[in-house]
């Protein structure tokens, strides 16, 4: 028991809940637009695995941290657009089409890592970004180094979470994209052209992905490894249900998944080899179908989600 | 621009689909290959010389094909019934566990005839009750099974992982986590000697052609398509769909299992947790390069077989990375994608 309040009482602990949260932040978000407008996108894994390298490459190659954040937002924008074109020009099958594109960003992802840096006995790095702390608040006692030291894309990502849901819940432009989600045809009854609707949500959706994916090599790690997104996009497409398709709701959803996380993780090193560690490591995925199981039906899906719209064709 | 679904789909078409995606596959991949600085023709020859350069290439292209003929076919059964099985990797390594599991304690020192039949099926259990649960979440609280099935994949193989590490590690293994073996009375036979290649490649090849018969004359087999092309429609045409997802799941679920337990029986005789390259995820590529097709599972097996063995022989010998195989299987699935598409729909202006 003394244990348990000992590794909860740690500021450590819900630092590392922040750390742990933020791929899965922006992933959840990328992922959650995207169906917001109809489309849902299976290629996560593999964008979030791109998304790692490209920006990671980046800075190794001298571009700024920052840079390289935009580079993997734009390499996640180039896969979004494949998919988009996929599955909204040409209407294939959702789920088929994002399982086609996460195999070939991964893929792709190792194969240029793999030519641009030479096998060698240690994996290259990079220098990181760098906790930040606010001024004033970082000195509170406890809170402070918890949740007042953190790198800058984790600060990036909670705000992306309060922005997103104000587009989507207060603006025209996120009732255009909800529509498009809805109801495509009557959206395109009141002037809202819903195919440019999903293309935009998808390919900014697969921005944020590509993102989440560089906060692990350029904040979390500072080096890039093959299968290091370790199923993170799959659970984020188990987060989107979690959060009832609600940006705000996402965010709780992530921040509680990553306490779990982050939480087992102390646990393991605390009972130290009393229980094999592979329960450990199962307590996500298994928490995520469990959170699917109680959430999915209450959940409100986006009503025409995974259906392709096509002018004049019901 | 504006696409108009086409009237009739000619033969000629449809045969020439995949071959048309994987030659646009190959053209994109020459690209990359072409960027690494290696001539692109040379670097496909080599992947052929790789892939059956000698009579070890080929039989060892033939064995990798094994299982993939497996988890395609699981794949094609569910995906035709619009069940999105994507846990063939799960359910591989569950088979492969559970045929070690009753391997080493249960049938033990019966005659080979009895104990292989029923280790296969031991297997083909396994992978089954794993497909079961995404099915029953989905039927009874309506949980998509894309994720459940991918998350479970996950689930699987850590379990696995905690079973070599503990009750099933062999003591005999100098400390590395593997399972105990199979006897080698259970294993199963060589059809080329001093090769890896078992007689677990004619099991696959009899189960595409047992799962085409299946598909195309059976009620079941018609009820599962029906579920596919229009689950609607089917219900409302008496079509128990709940039974039939059952039984679709039964097929898949068994299918991915069957493959991990005869490459348990066919090649290593244990488990460790890298028995698979991905062998399930590649099924589903395999299913969607046969456009869902049972026999041309084989084929597409195959294919995907050649490029991962012979890149390993082309990297060798002109140092492009190996995963430009991935790259190309990754290219052919969504040519695939496009080229079928295009037998459905023409371009109207």
């Amino acid at each position: 028991m003394n244990t348990l309040v000992d590794i909860l009482a740690s500021a450590g602990l819900w630092a590392a809940v922040l750390r742990i949260a933020t791929p899965l932040i922006l992933g959840t978000l990328g992922a959650l637009l995207s169906e917001r407008s109809g489309v849902l996108n299976l290629g996560i894994e593999g964008i979030m695995t791109f998304g790692a390298m490209v920006g990671w490459l980046a800075v190794y190659n001298g571009a700024d941290l920052w840079a390289g954040l935009l580079v993997a937002a734009l390499g996640g924008a180039v896969f979004g657009a494949l998919h988009a074109v996929l599955t909204v020009t040409l209407g294939l099958s959702q789920h088929v089409s994002g399982l086609g594109v996460t195999l070939f960003a991964s893929s792709i992802a190792y194969y240029v890592f793999r030519l641009m840096v030479p096998v060698s006995g240690s994996p290259p790095t990079v220098e990181p970004f760098q906790p930040i702390n606010i001024p004033g608040l970082s000195d509170l006692p406890f809170i402070g180094p918890a949740f007042f030291t953190q790198t800058a894309p984790t600060y990036l990502a909670i705000l992306l979470a309060i922005v997103l849901a104000y587009i989507l819940a207060k603006t025209p432009l996120g009732l255009a994209i909800r529509m498009s989600g809805e109801n495509p045809h009557a959206a395109e009854a009141q002037g809202v052209n819903p195919m440019a609707m999903r293309y935009g949500a998808v390919i900014a959706g697969s921005a944020l992905m590509g993102v989440g994916g560089a906060f692990l090599t350029l904040s979390a790690f500072n080096s890039f490894f093959p299968t290091m997104v370790q199923g993170r996009g799959w659970i984020c497409i188990a987060l989107v249900v979690f959060a009832s398709w609600r940006p705000e709701r996402a965010l709780f959803g992530a921040l509680l998944f990553a306490f779990f996380d982050g939480f087992q993780l102390r646990l393991q090193t605390a009972l130290d080899g009393a229980v094999p560690y592979q329960i450990f490591l199962m307590i996500p995925y298994l928490l995520s179908i469990a959170a699917l199981a109680v959430m999915a039906r209450r959940a409100r899906v986006p009503q025409a989600l995974m259906q392709p719209y096509r002018r004049g064709e019901r | 621009m504006r696409f108009e679904r086409r009237e009739h789909r000619p033969l000629a078409l449809v045969i020439a689909t995949p071959l048309i995606a994987v030659a646009a596959a190959l053209a994109v991949a020459g690209v990359l290959i072409a960027l690494a600085g290696a001539p692109v023709f040379e670097a496909y020859w080599k992947i052929l010389v790789g892939a059956f350069g000698s009579k070890l290439s080929a039989t060892e292209t033939l064995t990798r094909a094994t299982p993939l003929i497996l988890t395609g076919l699981a794949a094609a059964v569910a995906f035709r019934a619009r069940l999105w099985n994507i846990g063939g990797e799960g359910q591989f390594y569950l088979g492969a566990i559970a045929t070690a599991a009753v391997g080493a304690n249960l049938t033990a020192g019966l005659p080979g005839a009895v104990q292989i039949p029923l280790l296969m099926a031991s297997g083909a259990v396994a992978g089954m009750v794993l497909l079961l649960v995404p099915l029953w979440l989905r039927l009874r609280f309506s949980v998509d099974e894309v994720v459940t099935t991918l998350l479970l994949n996950f689930v699987a193989i850590l379990f696995v992982s905690m079973l070599i590490d503990t009750v099933l590690k062999d003591p005999l293994a100098f400390g590395w986590p593997q399972s105990e073996a199979v006897e080698r009375a259970a294993r199963l036979p060589k059809l080329i000697d001093r090769s890896r290649l078992h007689i677990g490649l004619v099991v696959a090849v009899a189960f595409a052609f047992i799962v085409h018969f299946i598909q195309s004359c059976t009620t079941f087999g018609m009820r599962s398509r029906a579920v596919g092309l229009n689950p609607k429609g089917a219900i409302f045409a008496g079509v128990p769909l709940g039974r039939t997802l059952v039984l679709v799941a039964m097929l898949s679920g068994g299918l991915a299992g069957l493959a991990g337990s005869i490459e348990v029986l066919g090649v290593k005789g244990y488990v460790t947790t890298d028995l698979s390259p991905g062998y399930g995820y590649s099924g589903i590529v395999v299913a969607m390069l046969a456009n869902l097709h049972p026999l041309g599972v084989v084929l597409a097996a195959l294919f995907t077989a050649i490029m991962f063995v012979g890149a390993d022989g082309m990297s060798r010998s002109l140092g492009i990375p190996t995963y430009i195989a991935d790259v190309t299987v990754a290219l052919s699935l969504i040519s695939m994608l496009v080229a079928v598409f295009f037998t459905q729909y023409r371009v109207r202006r």
